[in-house]
């Protein structure tokens, strides 16, 4: 996937492929989705309500690193297969969809987590979870630096150059090698959280 | 699309100050000073380690901001945009952590720390957005 944006739309052209599609760097339908969201994690941390906050935990931790693992493990080595045109296609209509998808899931998985472990007294020094909370902690706070501090900047700054009218292929290359850099690590601690939280669930 | 052209070179050979670096690292150090304040909880943290952190933390990234403000022929529409719709964005990310130690019953010295941290996380991400979507735009403004 190194190459995966090296790139893109003039090849398209020149093999008289369809022309791409327009993208919206954010895609404004999703808003309201991730509002809902947004407005019933903060009604369940208010109401303290187990369920919800076991919920929002769950299915938003689950999601988090299914999605994760697959698009480094399973998409990734694929679309470094396709031919640039369909590579170009594929970026064009996923990237957007993951800028809100995977900040909506974290807030959400981590938000609830936290308010979770408090009410169920995992966080208490005494608690045998105290210390893998800890270290989910810091897991969490590695994967927060590389998603916010590198990730996110690129795929945004991705699809404004994928926008222009002749998208430039070596900035878009150099911006999606920090895709492969970081894959490793972010692999490494996804694989961290399931056994940290397994360990947690079963203690 | 171009490949050698003269926009290519001027887009990925021009050299800009550490913008990015230094607020990745003021980024790091609110997440650190996060990670120790909430393995207290619901303790009360000792704040001697978080407040370094934070002052640290400030620092680094109003040097960002001084840098950015100093940059000519930079993409500054492309930034202000960038950087307005990221800051609501985050803006509520950091109201809703807030919140949840409000609603904990964070109080006093250890609530004005993590509100400290926040602030600043609601604005390094929104500033290594804007900068990264900026700095490989063509430039329509030579000033902020």
């Amino acid at each position: 996937m190194a190459d995966v944006g090296n790139v893109q739309v003039g090849a398209a052209v020149a093999t008289g492929a369809p022309p791409r599609p327009r993208i919206q760097v954010v895609p404004l339908r999703g808003l309201p989705v991730v509002a809902a969201i947004v407005v019933f994690v903060i009604v369940s941390i208010a109401g303290n309500w187990l369920w919800a906050l076991t919920f929002c935990h769950v299915a938003g931790g689950a999601l988090w690193t299914a999605i994760d693992l697959f698009v480094g493990l399973i998409v990734g080595p694929i679309l470094g297969r396709l031919s640039i045109p369909a590579r170009a296609e594929f970026t064009a209509r996923f990237m957007p969809k993951m800028v809100l998808l995977m900040p909506t899931l974290v807030l959400m998985t981590l938000a609830a987590g936290f308010q979770l472990a408090l009410k169920m007294g995992n966080l208490a020094p005494a608690s045998p979870n105290h210390a893998w909370l800890v270290a989910s902690y810091c897991v969490v706070g590695v994967m927060a630096v590389i998603a916010l501090g590198v990730l996110e900047p690129a795929n945004i700054a991705v699809l404004f150059e994928m926008r222009k009218p002749e998208p430039d292929g070596a900035v878009i290359a150099t911006l999606m090698r920090r895709f492969v850099l970081t894959a490793g690590v972010t692999g490494v601690m996804q694989v961290a959280t399931l056994i940290i939280m397994t360990r947690v669930a079963t203690q | 699309m171009t490949a050698g052209g003269t926009a290519t070179v001027s887009a990925l050979s021009r050299r800009f100050p550490p913008v990015g670096q230094l607020t990745v690292v003021s980024l790091a150090l609110v997440v650190i000073g996060g990670i120790l304040m909430a393995s207290y909880a619901p303790r009360r943290p000792p704040l001697g380690a978080p407040v370094a952190i934070t002052v640290v933390s400030a620092v680094l990234l109003a040097a960002s901001g001084y840098l950015v403000s100093r940059l000519r022929q930079f993409a500054w529409d492309r930034f202000f945009l960038v950087f307005r719709w990221a800051l609501l964005a985050y803006v509520i990310s950091a109201g809703m952590i807030g919140f949840a130690f409000v609603h904990d019953h964070t109080r006093g010295a250890p609530l004005a720390v993590v509100l400290a941290m926040l602030v600043i996380f609601a604005l390094d991400v929104p500033l290594i957005i804007a900068f990264t979507a900026a700095r490989y735009a063509s430039p329509a403004q030579t000033g902020p």
